[in-house]
């Protein structure tokens, strides 16, 4: 939730155009999944700088603390032991938190006009003092992100520092990478310095390196690049081929203009049925056969 | 209110108590449902003091409608009933639409059509009521996996549509039909309405009498 109130590009519920005077350049977040080394100083780096302070659970055996996502944790270190082939370990860490799509599940399937806003720079932002607490957004995510907190009944995810990014600043996770695992600036460099990266890690072994930018949710602003490009789920469930559920694009597309016509059609076919046909009264001859 | 000895009774105080409940239920749920779907409804939410008020009212005025529709589905099941002569109403159902109603069967206390839309009501409110506990979210949607959530939320807006759609039609037929408003509001109709309308619904409560 931030101040720039001039270059919004997609607004929920919203059927006009938004302000959307000013545009500005497309950014991204870039994970080098790579050069991570798990430190978690990422996750510190938000929680300081958004003041948010997830109460102290207990310790469940792995790293990944707290087990999941949640209001006051937006985004999270997920650790994960794998073995791309037999006999070779590998310890896959992924920085989980909101991708930025270009298409967002949450904002479509969003009834609350403002409460989802998306930035002509990509970021995709709550507002949460327009939310209403129904959690459509998080039925319409494809990544899972959006927790509704239990106290406010508000929603709440990362919001890509777009207060540190409309002052130019970068956001407070990639301030804070110490290996320079988290980079960021417009989308294009980003992707100019992922496919350099990919190459490397061709050169050293890793045949299937890749970015990721899945297509099917129009490219993230969040992209990752993976040693193992092929096979997302490893990294902790990051899904394959993201996209917006046929289910919810039912509900919240071709739905909504369709019943509202229906409701408007059958209103007037009653009514034009009622000024052409007229009442469907008791007839003279019942009256006069019967008593009353 | 006093009864008249020259009318006939149809429908009794409970029953038409429970009718009523469902009615005001169901457009209070019409009313808040309808701002989550359109943008264009969104403004409705000021009728229950806004958005969160809505998302919060909404669910629960459901579950009492649902507990009155379960009520009168108890009450009007067996009359509702299709049998043989209500299928060839149905056969008849255009002259009827045009305002001809001399070649119609003789229908008893509920006409084909009306027992169609009773069994239609039926249908929207169970699929209404199962998917509306799945998109509870404060309550129950955690229970869920999200792929179910999704489609739950599809049915609730597909059942929704069709009972608002249902009701609009069912509202007009009592606006078209002169007097049957009144059979509910007060319980009793005149003998003619009754004969013109329901003739085998009329010979059963005067007993054969022409």
């Amino acid at each position: 939730m931030a101040l720039q109130s001039l270059d919004i590009q997609r607004r929920s519920a919203t059927t006009t155009p938004p302000p959307g005077v000013r545009q500005t350049p497309k950014v991204a977040k870039l994970i080098d999944i790579s050069k991570c080394i798990g430190c978690k100083a990422c996750q510190a780096a938000c929680m300081e700088w958004n003041d948010l302070r997830d109460d102290v659970g207990t310790t469940a055996g792995v790293y990944d603390n707290p087990r999941d996502l949640n209001e006051n944790t937006w985004t999270l270190m997920r650790y994960a032991e794998v073995e791309p082939e037999k006999g070779t370990l590998e310890w896959l860490i992924r920085k989980d938190g909101c991708m930025h799509c270009a298409d967002p599940g949450c904002l479509k399937a969003c009834p609350a006009p403002g409460a989802v806003i998306q930035y002509s720079n990509g970021i995709v932002d709550f507002h949460e003092e327009n939310c209403i607490g129904c959690g459509y957004c998080v039925t319409g995510c494809p990544f899972n992100i959006p927790r509704l907190s239990p106290k406010d009944s508000k929603v709440y995810k990362c919001t890509l520092c777009s207060d540190r990014v409309m002052a130019g600043l970068e956001p407070a996770c990639v301030k804070t990478c110490p290996t320079g695992a988290i980079l960021f600036g417009t989308k294009a460099d980003m992707l100019h310095h992922a496919a350099g990266r990919v190459l490397d890690l061709k050169s050293r072994g890793f045949a299937r390196a890749g970015i990721y930018d899945p297509p099917g949710v129009g490219g993230t602003h969040v992209m990752y690049v993976l040693q193992h490009a092929d096979r997302p789920e490893l990294y902790c469930g990051l899904p394959a081929e993201p996209s917006i559920s046929p289910m919810v694009s039912l509900w919240k597309g071709a739905a909504k203009p369709l019943a509202s016509l229906a409701f408007g059609m059958v209103a007037a076919g009653a009514f034009f049925h009622y000024v052409t046909k007229g009442p469907n009264e008791v007839s003279e001859e019942t009256g006069k056969e019967g008593k009353k | 209110m006093k009864k008249d000895p020259e009318k006939l009774s149809r429908f009794t105080a409970a029953e038409r108590a429970n009718h009523w409940l469902s009615a005001l239920t169901f457009i209070l749920l019409a009313l808040s449902g309808l701002a989550f779907f359109h943008p264009a409804f969104y403004p409705l939410n000021q009728l229950f003091g806004g958005g969160v008020w809505t998302r919060i009212l909404h669910p629960f005025i459901g579950l009492m409608m649902a507990i009155s529709f379960c009520v009168m589905f108890f009450r009007f099941r067996k009359l509702n009933t299709i049998t043989q002569t209500d299928r060839e109403w149905l056969g008849h159902v255009r002259e009827m639409v045009d305002g001809d109603d001399r070649n119609m069967p003789e229908a008893g206390k509920f006409n084909g059509g009306q027992k169609v839309l009773f069994w239609l009501l039926v249908a929207c409110m169970a699929l209404l009521l199962l998917s509306g506990i799945v998109v509870w979210r404060a309550y129950f949607s955690f229970m869920f996996p999200v792929s179910v959530i999704r489609l739950a939320s599809v049915v609730h807006a597909a059942g929704a549509a069709g009972m608002i759609l249902l009701i609009i039609g069912h509202i007009y037929m009592a606006i078209w039909t002169r007097e049957s408003m009144g059979a509910m509001l007060y319980g009793q109709v005149r003998r003619v309405w009754a004969r013109q309308h329901h003739p085998a619904w009329f010979r059963q409560m005067t007993g054969g009498d022409k």
